[in-house]
């Protein structure tokens, strides 16, 4: 064990990914829905789902390495997919919260295969889903948890930072 | 009053020319490899109640009720048929990528157990697709199992 290691809360680690701007559009929209379901605005989450759902749509795979074009096929099937419903589902914010769930773990692989312009943080918050947990990206480490919104806004704590070489 | 007459009497020829038009095309007599039972050989209870209260909608074979056979009936099950099949087929389940599987896992848990599905809409008409408390657990605990 190192010693930066030694210095963070348990279970705690970090993962370093590659410098790139080809899935900014992809982070820019997913952290504006994960805003807007912070701040308990389903209508925002719709539109700006939306627009993830199109980013999804606009990403070249065929620029990307080909060992991983497959991998990377089926998350961007499964994340627009996800998105699309967050889109549609715009007097539901459970059912947005549900999905976006899903689509946070499509977000986290995808920007381990394609990089990332900014460095993330991977949050979780072990109560949601009956306590089963789930995780969340977010360009700060300051807590805001976009599963509860005002009900339970400091739920959660840094997972792994997801660092830009 | 004359007016009405014939407005009336096209709206009859109207629904009963429709009535010439088919629908009901989601039919198969084989169940494909790539059917969700099948693959993952589920038990027979739970394969049951899928069968009852999911595959209606959401697999390549419909066990049409009576009144599918009249229009316009038929065409708004035709459609809803075809939007259940597109969110979740499970005649095509195995043909999934891993990722999307355990995907459709997720959300099938949570609608089960938040009661969204099956549709309060289906299950009103037909009384017999509703989960029972037992079926309910019996279906989550099995759908869980899958995902882990």
């Amino acid at each position: 064990m190192d010693t930066k290691m030694e210095n963070k809360p348990m279970g705690q680690s970090s993962v370093n990914v590659e410098r790139s701007k080809s899935a900014t559009a992809i982070i820019e929209n997913y952290l504006a829905t994960k805003d807007a379901l912070v701040a308990d605005n389903s209508s925002k989450a719709a539109s700006s789902g939306k627009a993830l759902f199109d980013a999804f749509a606009k990403f070249d795979i065929s620029a990307q390495p080909k060992p991983q074009q497959k991998e990377l096929a089926e998350i961007i099937e499964d994340a627009r997919e996800h998105a699309e419903h967050i889109s549609e589902n715009s007097r539901d914010i459970g059912h947005q919260r549900e999905h976006f769930e899903i689509l946070s773990t499509d977000l986290k692989d995808l920007i381990v295969i394609t990089g990332s312009d900014r460095n993330l943080y991977q949050i979780f918050c072990p109560m949601y889903n009956n306590n089963a947990g789930g995780m969340w990206l977010s360009a700060s480490n300051e807590i805001k948890n976009p599963y509860y919104g005002n009900k339970m806004m400091k739920c959660g704590s840094v997972q792994q930072e997801i660092t830009v070489k | 009053m004359k007016l009405l007459k014939r407005i009336g009497f096209a709206l009859l020829i109207v629904l009963v020319g429709i009535q010439f038009i088919p629908s009901r095309s989601n039919q198969s007599t084989v169940v494909p490899p790539t059917d969700f039972i099948k693959t993952f050989e589920a038990p027979e209870q739970v394969g049951k109640i899928l069968n009852t209260s999911c595959y209606n909608c959401h697999s390549n074979n419909t066990n049409y009720p009576w009144y599918s056979r009249v229009q316009p009936v038929g065409w708004f099950l035709e459609n809803h048929i075809n939007k259940g099949k597109e969110e979740l087929n499970f005649s095509e389940f195995g043909s999934y990528s891993g990722r999307k599987q355990k995907s459709k896992l997720t959300s099938m848990i949570s609608q089960v157990e938040d009661g969204e599905m099956p549709l309060a809409s289906y299950t009103f008409i037909h009384r017999e697709a509703r989960l029972s408390a037992e079926s309910k657990k019996t279906l989550i605990e099995y759908l869980k199992k899958l995902k882990d």
